[in-house]
Order: C-alpha cells, then structure tokens, then sequence
C-alpha cells in the first residue's frame, strides 16, 4: 500500500462529509419549503420545548468535546505498549462516556418523537411534520450510526491496542461526530428556535 | 414471509412474456456456458472478487454492453408503436406498457449506460494517465461497480417479476405516489437508482481523491492530461450532486412506504418541490456525463492532429466554470411551472452563460486542428461527427434557454431532440471514440479500422435520420410521450424509424468490429503506443501489467511522455523491486447482494427482512475493517 | 492546534454561543415578542448559530490548518456554495412559484386552501 494511504483516507472521508452536508442541505431546503404546511396540525411553535432541546444540545456538545480529547489520548499514546496501560484506558474511558451522551442524546430524540407520534402529531399528519421527522430524524440516524461504530473502533482498540489502523479509524470517526454536532447547530437554531419565534 | 409477492406477479401480457423470457433466458443461457466451460472459478478469482481498477472498468463496459441492447430494444419499440399507432390504429403497446417502455429506456440509457460507459473508461485510463498504480480505493471501486450492477438488475428483475414504473425517468409525483402508482414498479425504480447512486456517490469520492492526491510526482495541476481535468470536475459534480438525489428518492420511498406528506396532493404535500428537488440533482447530472467525453475528445484532437492541444489554460478555466455554473441553472427545467419573469430569467440567462465555456472549448479544438496534420481514423471521425451535432443540439438548447420560447416547446418532440442530440451526439460519441482510441491499451490489439468507419457512418447518418424530424415534429406542435397520434406527424414519424434502423445497422456493425478485431487480434497487435500518443498510458504494454508501471514516473512538464519519446528518454528510473498491490476481496460483492436483497426486500414489503439485511451489510463492513490490510 | 486547549475553547465558546442563543429567545418569549425586537431575532439567531459553526470548524475540525495545498478548505468552500445556492435557491423558486396563480386570501381568511375540507 502507499505509504501516505492514511491521509488518502482522511481526505477521502472529508469529501465524503461534504457531500453529507448537500444531503443535509437538501433536508433543510425541504423543510424550510414545507415548514409552513401544518394543514391545520400542530405547528413548529407547538413542538418547540427550550429547556428540552437545550439539554439534547449540551449532550451532543459535550460529547463531540470528549471525542476531541479521545483523540489527543490516542495520539499520546505509544505504540508497543503492553496492554492495558494508562493511554488505552483513557481512551476508551473517554470514548465510554462520549457513546454514553450520545446515546443519551438519542434517547432524548426517541422520546420526543415517541410522545408526537402517540399523540397522533407524527410524520404522517402534515408535510411540515413528515419534514421535521425526516431532518431531526435523518441527524438521529447518523448519530446511531456513529455510535456503532464507536463500539467497533473501541472493539478494535480493545483487541488490537492503539495501532496506527486504530488510530485512522478513531482520527475518522472524530470527524464524523464532530460533524454530527455542526449539523445540529443548524437544526436547534432553523427547527427549534426559529420554531419558537412563531414565524 | 414473501409480503405482496404472488404468483400474479409473474404473468405478464404477451409483449411482456417475451421480454420475460429474453432476460431469463439470456441469463440461463449466461450460467449454462459459465458452467459448460468450467469457468466459475476463474470468473471469481480474475473478475468478481477482483479491486484492480483494470479489470473493474472492463467490467463496466460489459456491463455497458449488454444495457445498450436493452435500451435499445426500449427505444425501438417506441418508434415502432409511434409509426403503427396513428389515428383510430392502437399499435402493438397499451399505454401503460409503452409509458414502461419510455421510462425504462431513459433510467437505462443514463444510469445503466451512459455512467458505466464513462466510470469504465474513467477507471482503466485514470490512474494510467497519472502515472498511479490504483485508485484511492480499490476495495471501495469494487464494491462501487457491484452496486451499479445490482441496481440493473433490480431493472431487469422487473420485467420477470411485477412492473417497471409507468412515470417517465425522473418519475414525478403526484404520478409516482401511492395513490395514483400502487404497484411496485415505481418502488422498483426508487430502488434501484438508491443502490446504483450510492456506488455513484463512492465512485465519485474514490476518482477525486485519486486525482488529487496520487499523481507522479512532478505531475502538477497544470501538467495533468485535459481528460483527467475533466474528469476531475465531473467527480465534483457527482460528489456534490448525488446527494440531491438520494433525498429527493428518499422522500418520495418514505410517502410511499410510510404514508408522508412530502409530495401528496393532500395534507400540505408540494409535487412542485419533488421537481424543484429532482433538477437541482438532474442538471449536474448532465455535466457529469458531457465533461469526460469534452475531455477525450480533447485528447484525440491533439493526437490525431498531430498538434499538442491548443489552449490548455482556457480549457482547464472552462472545465471548472462548467462545473461550476451547473449548479445554478437546474429552474431551465422547468420554466413553465409558474415562477416569475424575474426567476425565470436569472436562470434563463445563468443557461446562457454555460454555454460560453463550451464555446471556448469548440474553437479550442478547432485551432488544434487548424494546421495540423489530420489522421482520419475512427476516433477524429467520432470527433468530427460530435463537433457537428453537438454544436447544432446545443444551439437549440440556448433558443429554449429563453422562458419565452421555452413556453412553446417544453414536453414537446423539440426538448426530447435536443437532448438526444446532446447526449447521443456528445456523450455517446464521446464514449465511443474512447473506446476505440483505448481499446488497443485495454486488450492489446487494435479494433478493425474499416468496419469501425462503416460503424461511425451507420450511426450518424441513423442519427439525423432518427432526430432532424423530431425538432420539426416539435415545432409542429408534438408532445413527447405520446402512444397514439395524428395522422399529420406520421410521414416524419416513418423518417425517425428509419434512422432508428440505421442505428441498429450501427450498433450491429459495431457489435461484427468487436467480433472481428477479436478474431484477428494476433494480427493487429497494438504495442505500447499505436497511435503516436502524448500521455502517460500510452508508456507502457498493451495491456499494462498488474502494476502499471516498472516503476513511478517523474514528471516535468506537461505531455511528458510526448516529449520524452522526442528526447528519446525514459521516464522510469530502475524497476521497483517490491510492488505492494491490493488483494482481491469477495466483500464488495457480498455487501452489494444483500443491498440488492434488501432493494427487492422493500419492494415488495417483505418486512422481516430488512432489518436482517441491514445487519449483514453492517457485520460483513466490520469483519472487513478487522482483515488485515492483505496485499501481495 | 489539536491541543487540548484549542478543543476546550471550542467546547467553551460554543457553550457560550448556545447559551446566548437559547438565553436570547428565552428573554424574547418572555418579554411578549419584545425584547429583542422580533425583526432582529432571526438575524442574531443567524449570526450565533454562524459563529458556532465557524467556531466547530475551526477547532474540532480543524478546518485551514492542514498543510499546503489546503484541499480540505477548498472543498469546504465548494460545498458551503452548493448548499447556499441550493436552500437560498429553493426557497426563493418555491415562495415565488405561485406567481401566477390568484390570490385566494380574501375567499379564505386562513390562508388554508381546503375545498374538500381536512377531515376527510
């Protein structure tokens, strides 16, 4: 293999995040298009609930705050080490509690969703509400995504110790979480707050 | 278990049992003879478990091939039904099997044709002409060109089992919506795109990273061959492109699997946003098919004029406006929706402009042949037929580029000539000239020149005979999509059958050159560089080896090997001892089959085993990631 | 730049921006749409979420510190045009879509056009 393939990947895999931002985008266009087509159900207004999306952003935000340090651990440690020595445990200590706000975050998300969905206001009432599904619903998605591959990147640490692999695919999923909290700056300000200013 | 799978799926009227039985039995006859010639194993271990680039793009035109026939027979069916069903006559097609026929023959042509003629050639030559060994990444290109192929065989699957969609290729709602498209054909159409565009989408991501980052070194930008230019743009058209398409599919899949409201004429629904959505994806898509064929045409221009190609810099700032400015036309689509004269215009004159840079690009051509020494082979016949009815097709697109006229000729039989023009006269000719440039690099022996020039003849002529009449049918007043028509549009009618023929004659005789280089192979073998060529593919066997290259070239100007055979020199130092190259996988393979098992899941509500799917896409990415990185 | 201290100021600014965000609608609602006046909100909340995006950008991702020739800025640039020009161009193509059409307000008050009725 080359040997500068490690920065091919991550190349690779920005490119690959810019192109999730078109389909984000293409998310948003849609739902700023449909926002205002409640067809008589609840509006943006109506789902906007501050204390409860600030709790959800906090999660997120601390989250994509752990992951960075996980990152600089594995970049200090030192391969060859026996395991498991003082960097692995870090690492996958802070990517233990990363997993667990976002999980918690999601958790936060299903709820939200569940209670809408019971209370007959789902994604199938109005366009404006199948577009808010889809965008929050799209951004969850991801985050599940990514939090399983958390799981195997700690798996692949766990078995294998801090390789310069391991520290690729952590270097890469880092991107990836930190773009899942860009994203959702956009969606707690365009959903949310904008939501509540009752446009 | 099999959710609305049932026998009735499988009985067909009787134009649809032949169709049936064409694509069951070609496959049969496909596996009897892989069996009878004990070729399994060979087809897994050289082919199908294969991540080098050279192979795959072989693959790909295969592929190409064999969804050209079926396009094809679409189109001709079409013409026939045209000439038969005039005035009180029905023809042969019900108007429910022709709208299939029409919107199978435009997803084939484009998704099944076009872009595997195009990653094809994109993989072989790429990485040549930069003096790499590979992609970016091999195992990802892999599993890129079996999603490709698992999307057209959804399509193919359609015709045995159920229906295609009855919607036109971009499959407007509120026609392609549950209420007034129950069945499964348009799930089938949503599907297939959905896996096909994300082996796109990778594909995409794998070629710019590849031209970006693994050039020979010496080899900057501005010394890089004009097709690995043009390809670099369309690679950013698809990367930024794609996207689009894949919600705007989405959306449409979740209205009809789970009943929301993107596009329903109820409930807050906009069909308008579907369309707003489908063209901001449609117009780069286009590009994405020209730009590499601009860029081959280039590269046959100079060789075949024996003159390096004039204005590279302004091809190069070309390329990119290109890439750039079809991002903001996609409304020419569409003019006729309702918007006002001030967004109809911006995007009017936005049209416009894009034509500019390929303007630049056509008197490029003509001052690299200006003074030359003309060699009239195959390909600069290729070119020189293009140069004609492509600069022809595209004025018509710049009269329709203005709302006014545009109003008039919309959904009429001009629009559908224009685009043929374009995409016939350009992208295919494109194609085709490459292929016959490159086939001596692919396979190692040169195709047979006079029935290559019989081929280019049968297809233009067949061409204008196909399409002149559909401008004037256009301006007559014509609708495009029509089963049945006046008897006033049939003479013109019976002219484009005509030329549909000739095409055929074409296509035949293109088929009988393949067969007879094939034969003769030992005859015509093609040497390093049988065309006297400028860039690097052309530095090393025919075919190359698996490594490319003894050993990485070092570049100092543009053209290098052009200028190396002058000086007599060699761009490789001592061959390299050690070549690390890929090992062959099964992985993208298995990922694409149970993507296309989860594609055929959905379709037909088979619930159960979607999310049994997905696991196994997931488990067989993670075992991958635990392999050791094999190579050999 | 990938020290610990470029990720905590991050972390804090971002804290900070949210904070704000959250804390200036919070007042708006409470002072009855007044404080701040209802036509600067949808700019400030703009301009925060902006500066938290470049604020992430900068120092989670990283963006313009790779070495020369600095791709990753580059297709950044292109992708923040092509989502621009998609949202900003969707948005105006499709509030001006019914440019043609009558104006209905005045037939019916709310602005829901239903001639079957919603209930169905």
């Amino acid at each position: 293999m080359p040997a500068h393939a490690g920065e091919n990947v991550t190349f690779g895999f920005w490119v690959y995040l810019m192109s999730d931002c078109v389909l984000f985008a293409a998310l948003f266009a849609t739902y700023a298009v449909l926002q205002g087509a409640t067809f008589g159900g609840p509006t943006a207004y109506d789902l906007f609930d501050l204390p409860f999306v600030f709790v959800e952003t906090m999660l997120l935000l601390t989250s994509s705050f752990t992951m960075g340090l996980a990152v600089i651990a594995a970049r200090e440690a030192r391969v060859g080490k026996t395991w498991p020595s003082g960097p692995e445990r870090r690492l996958l200590l802070l990517l233990a509690v990363t997993l667990f706000l976002g999980l918690a975050f999601l958790g936060m998300e299903v709820y939200e969703f569940w209670h809408l969905i019971a209370a007959g206001e789902g994604p199938t009432r109005s366009a404006f509400l199948s577009a808010f599904f889809t965008l929050v619903g799209t951004h969850g998605l991801h985050v599940a995504l990514g939090a399983i591959w958390m799981c195997v990147v700690g798996a692949h640490i766990w078995f294998n110790g801090i390789t310069t692999g391991a520290v690729r695919k952590l270097t890469i999923l880092s991107l990836f979480w930190h773009f899942l909290d860009v994203i959702w700056i956009c969606i707690f300000t365009f959903v949310y707050l904008f939501g509540g200013l009752a446009l | 278990m099999f959710g609305i799978l049932t026998l009735d799926a499988f009985i067909h009227g009787p134009v649809e049992t032949g169709a049936q039985l064409a694509v069951v039995g070609g496959a049969l006859a496909v596996l009897l003879a892989l069996t009878y010639f004990k070729k399994w194993g060979w087809l897994w271990r050289e082919w199908i478990t294969s991540v080098d680039h050279k192979k795959i793009g072989i693959m790909y035109l295969v592929l190409a091939g064999i969804m050209l026939a079926r396009g094809a027979v679409d189109a001709f069916m079409m013409r026939a039904q045209q000439v038969l069903a005039v005035g009180d006559q029905v023809g042969y097609l019900d108007p429910n099997h022709y709208s299939q026929v029409f919107t199978a023959h435009g997803i084939i042509m484009i998704f099944f044709v076009a872009m595997p003629l195009m990653f094809g050639l994109l993989n072989f030559i790429l990485p040549l002409q930069i003096g790499s060994r590979d992609v970016a990444y091999p195992f990802l290109n892999s599993m890129s060109f079996w999603f490709t192929v698992v999307g057209a065989a959804l399509i193919n699957l359609s015709l045995v089992v159920g229906e295609f969609a009855a919607t036109g290729w971009l499959a407007y709602p509120p026609l392609s919506g549950l209420e007034y498209s129950p069945g499964v054909g348009v799930d089938y159409y949503i599907w297939a795109l959905q896996i096909a565009g994300v082996g796109t989408l990778i594909s995409g991501i794998n070629f710019l990273v590849t031209i970006i980052k693994m050039r020979a070194p010496g080899m900057t930008l501005l010394r890089m061959p004009i097709f690995v230019w043009t390809s670099l743009g369309s690679m950013i058209l698809v990367i930024f492109a794609f996207p689009i398409l894949t919600v705007t599919l989405g959306l449409l899949a979740l209205d009809r699997i789970f009943g929301m409201h993107f596009f329903t004429t109820d409930l807050g629904g906009s069909a308008m946003m579907y369309i707003n959505l489908i063209w901001a994806w449609g117009h780069p898509e286009v590009y994405i098919l020209i730009l590499p064929a601009f860029g081959i045409f280039s590269e046959i221009v100079a060789v075949f004029s024996q003159k390096r190609l004039f204005g590279y810099i302004s091809m190069v700032v070309a390329t990119m406006s290109i890439a750039a400015l079809s991002f903001v036309v996609w409304l020419h689509h569409f003019f006729t929706m309702g918007a006002s004269a001030n967004v109809n215009a911006f995007f009017g004159i936005m049209t416009m402009a894009i034509a500019i840079p390929t303007g630049v690009k056509v008197f490029n051509w003509l001052f690299t042949m200006f003074r030359g020494r003309i060699i009239f082979a195959t390909p600069m016949l290729w070119f020189m037929g293009f140069l004609t009815t492509f600069v022809l097709g595209g004025m018509t697109g710049v009269l329709m580029a203005i709302p006014g006229v545009d109003f008039q000729l919309h959904n009429s039989l001009f629009l559908v000539a224009h685009f043929h023009n374009m995409i016939i006269g350009g992208v295919l000719f494109g194609f085709f000239a490459g292929l016959v440039y490159w086939w001596p690099k692919i396979f190692g022996y040169k195709l047979h020149e006079g029935l290559g020039k019989a081929a280019f003849w049968s297809w233009i002529i067949g061409f204008l005979l196909a399409f002149i009449p559909l401008y004037l049918l256009g301006l007559m007043g014509m609708t495009r999509r029509l089963s049945q028509v006046d008897e006033v549009f049939r003479p013109l009618l019976i002219v484009a059958a005509v030329g549909a023929c000739v095409i055929a004659l074409g296509v035949f005789l293109q088929v009988l050159q393949m067969v007879v280089s094939y034969v003769q192979r030992n005859k015509n073998i093609a040497g390093n560089d049988p065309w006297n060529g400028r860039t690097l593919e052309w530095a090393t066997s025919s075919p190359p080896p698996e490594h490319n290259f003894p050993s990485t070239p070092r570049i100092k100007e543009r053209d290098a090997f052009w200028f190396a055979k002058e000086r007599r020199e060699s761009l490789f130092s001592t061959p390299d001892h050690h070549i690390e190259m890929p090992k062959n996988t099964p992985t993208g393979f298995f990922v694409a089959m149970v993507s296309g098992i989860f594609g055929f899941a959905v379709i037909w509500h088979m619930w159960w085993l979607v999310p049994v799917c997905f696991v196994g896409i997931v488990t067989l990415l993670v075992v991958r990631s635990f392999e050791h990185e094999g190579s050999h | 730049m990938k020290s610990f201290k470029a990720y905590l100021t991050g972390f804090i600014f971002s804290i900070v921006l949210t904070v704000i965000a959250f804390g200036l609608l919070h007042f708006h609602i409470k002072s009855g749409h007044v404080v701040p006046p209802h036509e600067l909100m949808v700019p400030l909340l703009i301009l925060l979420a902006v500066a938290q995006l470049f604020i992430q950008l900068v120092f989670f991702l990283h963006l313009g510190q790779e070495e020369k020739p600095r791709w990753n800025s580059v297709a950044f640039a292109f992708a923040a045009f092509v989502v621009l020009v998609i949202v900003g161009g969707s948005l105006w193509i499709m509030n001006n879509i019914d440019h043609g059409q009558n104006d209905l307000s005045g037939i019916y008050p709310t602005g829901e056009i239903t001639p079957q009725g919603q209930d169905d």
